[in-house]
């Protein structure tokens, strides 16, 4: 999806680094399928999430030259249109894509836009208020980072029963992460944690957004 | 066997001994799992020593053992292990997170590509990212 954001900006000092919060076999077909020129890494134990409180994907954070968080980890672009999608048929009305390529569009507007822009850019961040939009880890979130860590070796090494308790836990205390909860849930035919039990949490969450609205104008 | 797991780093120890929630490893396998090591001062990495409570010395070393779980809780980090206490995960107080994210500084991490080679948010410093996540699931 960022091959053509990267490829028209690379010359402008402008990188992608792409974190796949997945087994390396999983995320293989879809690395091999995009062929990216830019690092696509795979991060099975979900240390990223951990080291930047993420909690969902597609989750972005912008890094400036000198290795500096420019807009802290927010929604890259997704939409909430999925949810009205029909759970039977896996189809989207119209409307609904147009959505999710409106969110997309706004998003990746505005990566060209600091990509060329920099520090100029109406997007990014100055210091101060890229620290008020840090959205920050509490002791539970610390501890169901390193419970997932257990699970996922547990699983590793054929402890899966013993691992589920641990994703659990993990779930438990981090109930906001659908990295972990996804992660460890079942997975359909094609690898998709997009079961009966993953549409009974989102309904769950009620009016509260699966994907945060980002802070761009139109979103 | 026990299995340390810390940030990334797997560490197995054919020595280590656990009993009553303690983890007794030697100081190499501190330092290689943790980056702590043992020194005069206490525990120490970087420019930063905590030293070894002197009202409760056993509880942390033993002869040639260090007690990482009794420090890693005193530290304020998380740790948990599996019913058998073959498996250790010593995790990051959120304290820490925090103070890292509100540097604005970006956390560095070293991660493997398709190939097996890692890359490292640091090697490309000079560069604006766009550090972005996905998954198959």
């Amino acid at each position: 999806m960022w091959q053509s954001i990267y490829a028209d900006l690379e010359e402008r000092n402008f990188t992608v680094i792409a974190v796949a919060m997945d087994d390396a076999e999983a995320a293989r077909p879809w690395i091999e399928a995009a062929k990216p020129a830019y690092p696509c890494l795979i991060d099975r134990d979900h240390h990223v999430a951990d080291l930047y409180n993420m909690v969902n994907v597609p989750q972005a954070t912008w890094i400036d030259e000198q290795g500096h968080i420019v807009r802290p980890p927010e929604n890259a672009g997704s939409s909430d249109a999925f949810r009205q999608m029909d759970r039977v048929t896996k189809q989207m009305t119209a409307d609904q894509l147009a959505e999710r390529e409106r969110t997309k569009s706004i998003y990746t507007a505005a990566v060209r836009d600091w990509a060329l822009n920099g520090p100029a850019s109406a997007f990014a961040y100055d210091a101060a208020a890229a620290r008020a939009r840090l959205r920050l880890p509490d002791q539970g979130t610390a501890t169901a980072h390193v419970h997932f860590r257990l699970a996922r070796h547990l699983l590793r090494i054929g402890k899966s029963d013993e691992a589920a308790r641990h994703f659990a836990e993990a779930s438990r205390l981090h109930p906001e992460s659908w990295t972990i909860w996804r992660q460890a849930a079942q997975k359909d035919a094609s690898g998709l944690a997009a079961g009966p039990e993953f549409w009974a949490r989102v309904d769950a969450l009620g009016d509260r957004p699966y994907h945060r609205p980002i802070d761009m104008k139109g979103i | 066997m026990i299995t340390l797991l810390h940030a990334q780093t797997e560490v197995s120890s054919k020595t280590a001994i656990a009993r009553n929630g303690d983890l007794w490893i030697s100081p190499h396998e501190l330092e290689r799992a943790t980056g702590w090591s043992m020194k005069p001062e206490g525990f120490c990495q970087g420019d930063v020593c905590v030293p070894v409570p002197s009202g409760n010395r056993s509880g942390y070393v033993d002869g040639e053992r260090v007690n990482v779980a009794a420090f890693w809780r005193r530290l304020g980090h998380p740790i948990v292990h599996d019913a058998a206490g073959a498996v250790w995960a010593l995790g990051t107080a959120a304290a820490d997170r925090t103070a890292s994210l509100q540097s604005l500084e970006a956390p560095d991490f070293a991660l493997p590509d398709l190939a097996g080679v890692t890359r490292t948010l640091a090697e490309q410093r000079g560069k604006k990212v766009l550090l972005v996540t996905w998954a198959s699931w």
